[in-house]
């Protein structure tokens, strides 16, 4: 089960007098379940239906949704700020004729539903209340709320549900699929997250973040300039349009720090950045800037490091 | 092949946006407008397929007047007629109304394919294709990485939550394509020059018989805005061959290693 998953749920439950439900769609969705319960789920809707591993997950994932919807009512929807979570809420959002807020941090019920998001790259909130249109789609972005268990040994109630597939959905089928899992802790769960953007230069300069990352146990992230060159795999990106990071330290090289990009990265406890140009404005976030060549400092970091290791390990 | 590209004016995403303090709006004023650089993606996929298979690009877009010089950089790129839905009652249109206007734009002619960016540079809410192809009854493809049309379907590989998939869809489709699936073409002197015959096609709600979305009550409303309050500044030093040891006292300082 992703992370966010209990995140969204933990936050549901501390809503007022909230009813919390969850729905869980595909293969494994009936053992992950029952667990969600530990999080503050009563009751979890559930389809195994091989069309959501075999066709196009947002269309049958959107229709099956909004039968729930029609059946249930439920006043408030939290979908992650991912690509999975945008594919249902946008068909969901037509099909219902309700607006989404998108890349929302925090959620507040007070008679209506405001979502506060940030804007610009993280230098301005802003809260956006509903309408009365119900129910409120919101895209959460990850790593917004910590994850709780409900300290109770809850199990949530499973209810099977009917998939719904439409002609259309069938005419998008899955032929293929890669996971691109790395070594070492998941770029979420890292304490250290060692990123690099297109001041790395090349695809191969990247075995110098991962050399770093597996000296400081931590792992690689990348910027979308960087994962747009083909260098690093889309799973590691971190920004808007990827994945949001809160490590103990981040680790910019060559990042320019465009606002896209720093909107997932800036909830660091610390943020050390190297780059040429004295100007990016990743050095206005950083705790701690040097101006210089990140491939140089890098090979001197990783040499220090190591000799660090080889003297802990002897003495 | 009939392809549609949905493409937005955007203040330069290189340089910091503002918001009317009044309106909560965006303020498009003194800053310099472009097309937005994931739509240049999208029109140079649509115009490789147009070149390889045959057909035309028709650029699809909703926006106040000035959105017609980014259509005119779409026409000099290689499209070959450009829409523009301009009404007064548009500014400010959330995420789901800007889809039912780019739908029914697209929809008064027949199309194979619409192409997207994954979300615009301004707003972000990266769910307009999504929408699209519920609204115009065909799958989405979003955030494909590469695109490849074998004359009967298209094969789109595409990132997902934990990795990437690959989709084989019989058209017409949505297509949302990231900003690495190709390197946008500039304009050549010729095709600025071409752009200027080019038709462009202006639409009111009223044409599209979508008068009701300028009178209906906002589904959302932006009730405030606040600064953020900054990081504290860092330090900052110019590497003279200390700037890894410099990285490691920082580490040990916050205890790291």
């Amino acid at each position: 089960m992703s992370p966010v998953a209990h995140e969204l749920l933990t936050k549901a439950r501390s809503i007022g007098t909230a009813v919390v439900e969850a729905v869980c769609f595909g293969a494994d969705a009936a053992e992950a379940a029952s667990a969600l319960g530990k999080y503050g789920a009563r009751t979890v809707y559930v389809s195994t239906d091989p069309a959501f591993a075999e066709l196009l997950w947002g269309g049958p994932a959107a229709s099956t949704l909004a039968s729930l919807v029609e059946e249930y009512h439920p006043d408030l929807i939290l979908f992650a700020a991912t690509n999975m979570g945008r594919d249902v809420a946008g068909r969901l959002a037509v099909k219902l004729d309700v607006p989404v807020i998108a890349n929302g941090f925090d959620v507040a019920v007070d008679g209506s539903v405001s979502v506060t998001s940030s804007i610009f790259g993280g230098t301005r909130f802003v809260r956006t209340e509903f309408g009365a249109r119900t129910p409120a789609l919101v895209l959460v972005r990850p790593k917004s709320f910590r994850a709780e268990q409900t300290g109770q040994e809850n199990t949530a109630q499973v209810v099977a549900v009917r998939a719904v597939v439409e002609e259309c959905h069938q005419r998008a089928r899955v032929v293929g699929t890669t996971l691109e899992g790395t070594a070492g802790p998941s770029l979420e769960e890292a304490d250290v997250v060692v990123s690099g953007g297109r001041g790395l230069g090349a695809a191969e300069n990247f075995a110098l973040l991962e050399q770093v990352a597996a000296l400081l146990h931590g792992a690689v992230g990348a910027s979308r300039a960087a994962v747009d060159a083909g260098w690093a795999p889309y799973a590691v990106q971190i920004g808007l349009s990827g994945k949001t990071v809160k490590p103990t330290l981040y680790i910019a090289c060559g990042i320019s720090g465009a606002v896209q990009h720093t909107v997932g990265m800036m909830g660091a406890k610390a943020i050390v950045a190297v780059n040429k140009d004295p100007e990016a404005p990743i050095f206005k976030v950083a705790d701690l800037g040097i101006v210089g060549d990140a491939l140089t400092i890098l090979d001197h970091l990783i040499v220090e490091l190591k000799s660090r290791e080889a003297s802990s390990t002897t003495s | 092949m009939n392809i549609a590209v949905c493409i937005k004016q955007v203040p330069d995403p290189n340089s910091p946006g503002h918001l009317d303090p009044i309106t909560r709006l965006l303020l498009r004023e003194g800053v310099e407008l472009v097309l937005d650089p994931g739509d240049e993606v999208g029109i140079e996929t649509g115009l490789r397929l147009a070149e390889a298979h045959g057909g035309t690009v028709r650029v699809v877009s909703m926006g106040p007047e000035t959105t017609v010089d980014a259509i005119r950089k779409a026409l000099a790129m290689g499209a070959a007629n450009g829409t523009l839905v301009n009404d007064d009652a548009l500014p400010g249109a959330d995420a789901l109304t800007t889809a039912k206007v780019l739908a029914a734009a697209i929809a008064r002619e027949p199309f194979d394919l619409v192409i997207t960016g994954t979300e615009s540079s301004d707003g972000y809410t990266g769910i307009v294709p999504q929408a699209l192809g519920e609204l115009l009854s065909v799958p989405a493809v979003t955030f494909a990485s590469t695109v490849n049309y074998n004359g009967q379907v298209l094969i789109a590989k595409r990132h997902t939550d934990v990795g990437t998939e690959t989709i084989e869809v019989d058209l017409p489709c949505i297509l949302s394509v990231t900003a690495g699936v190709n390197e946008p073409r500039y304009p050549s002197l010729r095709g600025v020059m071409g752009a200027k015959s080019k038709p462009i096609e202006w639409l009111t709600l009223a044409d599209l018989c979508l008068s009701e979305l300028g009178t209906k009550a906002p589904g959302q409303v932006v009730v405030s805005v606040e600064a953020v309050a900054e990081r504290s500044h860092g330090v900052m030093y110019v590497d003279d061959g200390d700037g890894a040891r410099r990285i490691l006292d920082f580490l040990n300082l916050i205890r790291v290693i």
